[in-house]
C-alpha cells in the first residue's frame, strides 16, 4: 500500500504537521492500515476541506479514503444511492442528476466525500427544512479499531456518535443515503437586500419558511446604522415549466454544467486581503445585488457552490492561511448574536465570505453541530493582529448564549469550553474509550480539545 | 497541539529560571499552555518559579537538569517527553561570564562555552528528535545578537552564542518538512538579572517584548526573530563593517 510522509493541513492551511499519508484501495486494506498504525493512530480524510486540523495526525497515520470511491448501486424509483465513503458529491450530482435526483444536503462545496459529510454532519442552505447530511443517511458502514466491519443504522448510539464524530469512531466504508428529486439542474431564485441586522433578521424569520434554500451574505465591515447589511439569496429547484420551451436548458433539463475558472497563482503575496481591499470587494457586492428580484435561474453550481469555479481559492490568504469562525446561537439570542456582530465589525476583521443563516430542527448526533437558532461563519486571514484574543471573546459570548462553535471549521477553540458548547461530549468519550480502547483513532482536533 | 496561530499547549523550558523563558511561560499561559515542564538545576529558584507559573493556572513540573552533564540529557529529557506530546521546547539556558575575568581563567572561559554551547547542543538535539516523532512542535532557541559579530566586551559569551546560533539555523535546514519548525530568537541587550550592572547598549529591550517577539515568530512560523525587530537592520550594517572600524566603535 502506497505510504508518504507529508505535511498535512486543513483547508484554511494553518498548523501543518507530519504524517504517513496511507491510500487503501480495497476495504481488507483499509482494515490492514488500521490494524498497522502504530503507536499513534491513524484518522481517516477526504478531500480535506474541514478548515482546521480534523483530518491532520501528527507523527501517525492519515488515511486517505479517496482512492475508495464507487457508487454500488442507485435506485432510481426510491431515490436512495450507496456507495463508497471516499465519493465526492461532485461525483454524486454528475452521476444523480440525469436521473433527476440530487444529493439531500450540499455545503458550500461539492468537493466534500460522503464519509466527511457524515463525520462532520454537514449541513446546507436547506438545514432549515432538510436538517443535516445524518438525517437522509439510512446506513452505513463502519471500519472500527478492531479492525472489523459494522454495519450501523439510524437510532443506535454509534450511528449518532459517529454522524459529526469527526471519524474518531472509526473509518467510514460506504453509506447508503436517502435523495431529493429535482425536475431540473437549476435553480429559481430570489434575491433582496436587507439594509442592516435587525431587518435581516426579521426578513429571514419572517419568510424563510416559503423557501428550501436559504442564505444570506453578510457584510461584517459594514459600520454605524449599516452594520450587518446583507443581501438574501432564496430559492428552490426550478420545476421543469419554469424553462422556456426551445431553449438549451429546456431540451435538456438536467444537465450538469459546472464552471470552472483558472486557479490563483502557487504563490501569493502576503496580505491581499485586507481592510481596503475586502472593504471595496463588499461594496461591490451589496451595491451590484439587486433591492429585490425574484424567479431568477441560476445554475445549480452558481447557486450552491460559487468558489468551486476557482480550484485552490484557499491560497489567495497567503502562506500565513487563514481562519473560519463558525458559531451557531439558539433562538431568543438574538442580542449576543448582535452583539458579536459588533465586536467583528468594529474589529475591522477584514471577510468578505460571512454569512448568517436559520438553522431548523437539531439532529440525534452527539456532537453534531447544527442546533435551532442563527449561525454565522466567516473567513478571517490568520495574521490579523488581535484574532486570537478576539475569538476568545467571542467563544464566550457563544458559550454564555448556550450556543456552540462548529468542529469541522474549528483550529483554535479553548478546550475547557468545550464540554459546555457539546453537552453529549461525556458520552461520546465514554464511547470511545469503549470501542477504541487503544486510542487508535485520533487526529489533532483530537489531541487539542481533548475529544 | 498548537492552535491555528501556533500557540502551544504544552511548553518544556530548558533553563526554568531565565527571566526571557519566564516571560514567554506567563505569556503563553494567559493564552492557551496548560501543562509547563521547568527544567534546571534544583534550586529554590526552580519552586519559586514552578509556584508563580502555577498561580497563573497551569500545571507545572519541575526537572533536574544540567547543562553541563551532557551525559544525563538523554535520559532527564527522554522522560519529560515520554509524558505526552511536548507542542513547544524554549532552550534559555545560558552564561553571561565574566568577560575579564574569564580571560584570565580560561577553565571558566570553557564553562561558558559548554554551557551555552555543548550543553544546547545536546539538549537541542535529543529535543529536535522527539519532536520529530511527535510529527510537530516548535524548538524555539535563545541566540543573542552578540552571536552576529564579535565584540571585545563580550566575545568569549559570543562565540559560544555563534556557534549556537550557527548550530540552530542548520538544524531548522535539516528539520524542514518534519512537521518541526525551529526558531531561533536574537534579542539584543534585555534588562535582566543576569545583566544587571552592565551598561545597556542601544535598542535595549525588555523579557516581556522577547516574549512578545516569540508569540508573533510562532503565530507566523517564522525562522529568525531579532528583538526588537530593528536589530536585524542595524546588525546587517555592522556585520559588513570594516574590523579596523569596528574596534572603534563605543560598543
Amino acid at each position: 500500500m502506497p505510504a508518504d510522509t507529508v505535511s498535512v493541513t486543513g483547508w484554511g492551511r494553518t498548523a501543518p504537521t507530519v504524517a504517513r499519508l496511507i491510500r487503501p484501495r480495497t476495504y481488507e486494506e483499509a482494515a490492514a492500515a488500521v490494524r498497522d498504525c502504530g503507536a499513534r493512530g491513524g484518522i481517516p480524510r477526504g478531500l480535506g476541506r474541514a478548515y482546521g486540523d480534523a483530518a491532520q495526525n501528527a507523527g501517525g497515520a492519515v488515511f486517505d479514503m479517496t482512492g475508495l470511491d464507487r457508487v454500488h448501486a442507485i435506485d432510481a424509483d426510491g431515490g436512495t444511492v450507496s456507495c463508497d465513503a471516499g465519493v465526492s458529491l461532485h461525483r454524486l450530482m454528475r452521476v444523480l442528476l440525469p436521473l433527476g435526483w440530487f444529493v439531500p444536503v450540499t455545503p458550500g462545496t461539492r468537493q466534500v466525500t460522503v464519509g466527511g459529510a457524515i463525520g462532520a454532519d454537514i449541513h446546507g442552505k436547506n438545514h432549515h427544512v432538510s436538517g443535516a447530511f445524518s438525517r437522509h443517511v439510512l446506513s452505513l458502514e463502519l471500519l472500527t479499531a478492531d479492525g472489523g466491519i459494522r454495519t450501523v443504522r439510524r437510532g443506535t448510539p454509534l450511528f449518532d456518535a459517529t454522524t459529526g464524530g469527526m471519524g474518531l469512531t472509526g473509518v467510514i466504508l460506504t453509506a447508503t443515503v436517502q435523495l431529493q428529486p429535482v425536475e431540473t439542474s437549476l435553480m429559481s431564485v430570489d434575491t433582496e437586500r436587507a439594509r442592516d441586522l435587525d431587518d435581516l433578521m426579521a426578513r429571514l424569520a419572517a419568510t424563510d419558511d416559503h423557501y428550501r434554500y436559504s442564505v444570506a451574505w453578510i457584510d461584517l465591515l459594514a459600520r454605524g446604522a449599516a452594520t450587518g447589511r446583507a443581501v438574501l439569496t432564496r430559492g428552490d429547484h426550478a420545476p421543469l415549466d419554469a424553462l422556456r420551451e426551445g431553449t438549451r436548458a429546456r431540451r435538456d433539463p438536467l444537465a450538469f454544467r459546472p464552471s470552472r475558472l483558472p486557479g490563483p497563482p502557487a504563490f501569493l503575496p502576503e496580505g491581499l486581503l485586507n481592510r481596503r481591499t475586502v472593504a471595496c470587494f463588499n461594496e461591490l457586492w451589496y451595491r451590484r445585488a439587486p433591492r429585490a428580484r425574484t424567479g431568477e435561474l441560476q445554475k445549480l453550481t452558481t447557486f450552491f457552490h460559487p468558489l468551486d469555479g476557482v480550484p485552490h481559492w484557499n491560497r489567495i490568504y497567503g502562506r500565513g492561511g487563514f481562519v473560519q469562525y463558525q458559531f451557531v446561537v439558539g433562538h431568543g439570542q438574538e442580542e449576543s448574536l448582535h452583539r458579536v456582530v459588533r465586536r467583528i465589525s468594529e474589529h475591522r476583521c477584514p471577510s468578505f465570505l460571512a454569512v448568517l443563516k436559520r438553522f431548523g430542527d437539531a439532529d440525534p448526533g452527539w456532537l453534531s453541530f447544527p442546533v435551532p437558532g442563527w449561525t454565522l461563519a466567516l473567513d478571517i486571514p490568520a495574521a490579523l493582529p488581535g484574532l486570537g484574543a478576539l475569538l476568545d471573546a467571542l467563544d464566550e459570548e457563544v458559550a454564555t448564549a448556550g450556543g456552540r462553535v462548529y468542529l469541522a471549521k474549528d483550529s483554535r477553540l479553548r478546550p475547557e469550553l468545550l464540554a459546555a458548547m457539546y453537552p453529549r461530549l461525556d458520552a461520546f468519550r465514554s464511547l470511545r474509550a469503549e470501542l477504541d480502547p487503544r486510542g487508535v483513532f485520533v487526529s489533532d482536533l483530537a489531541r487539542r480539545l481533548a475529544l | 497541539m498548537k492552535d491555528a496561530f501556533g500557540l502551544p499547549q504544552s511548553l518544556l523550558v530548558l533553563g526554568g529560571t531565565s527571566e526571557i523563558a519566564l516571560a514567554t511561560t506567563r505569556r503563553m499561559i494567559a493564552r492557551r499552555t496548560r501543562t509547563v515542564w521547568l527544567a534546571g538545576r534544583p534550586s529554590p529558584a526552580l519552586e519559586q518559579s514552578a509556584a508563580d507559573l502555577r498561580a497563573l493556572g497551569a500545571d507545572v513540573h519541575t526537572v533536574a537538569f544540567d547543562a553541563l552533564d551532557p551525559e544525563s540529557h538523554e535520559t532527564v529529557l527522554g522522560k519529560v517527553f515520554a509524558e505526552g506530546d511536548i507542542d513547544m521546547v524554549l532552550l534559555a539556558f545560558g552564561i553571561l561570564g565574566d568577560q575579564a575575568h574569564d580571560e584570565r581563567e580560561p577553565m571558566s572561559a570553557v564553562r561558558v562555552a559548554q554551557t551555552n554551547y555543548t550543553g544546547a547542543v545536546s539538549a537541542t538535539l535529543i529535543s529536535a528528535s522527539a519532536l520529530q516523532a511527535q510529527g510537530h512542535g516548535s524548538l524555539v532557541v535563545l541566540s543573542s545578537v552578540a552571536a552576529e559579530r564579535a565584540r571585545r566586551a563580550n566575545f568569549i559569551y559570543g562565540s559560544s552564542k555563534a556557534g549556537l546560533d550557527t548550530f540552530t539555523q542548520g538544524l531548522g535546514d535539516a528539520l524542514h518538512g518534519t512537521g518541526v519548525h525551529v526558531m531561533l530568537v536574537r534579542p539584543g541587550f534585555v534588562h535582566t538579572k543576569m545583566t544587571a550592572g552592565l551598561e545597556a547598549t542601544p535598542l535595549a529591550t525588555t523579557p516581556e517584548a522577547v516574549a512578545t517577539a516569540i508569540e508573533t515568530g510562532l503565530r507566523r512560523r517564522s525562522e529568525t526573530v531579532w528583538v526588537p525587530g530593528a536589530l536585524s537592520v542595524v546588525m546587517s550594517a555592522l556585520r559588513h563593517l570594516p574590523r579596523g572600524l569596528f574596534r572603534r566603535l563605543p560598543i
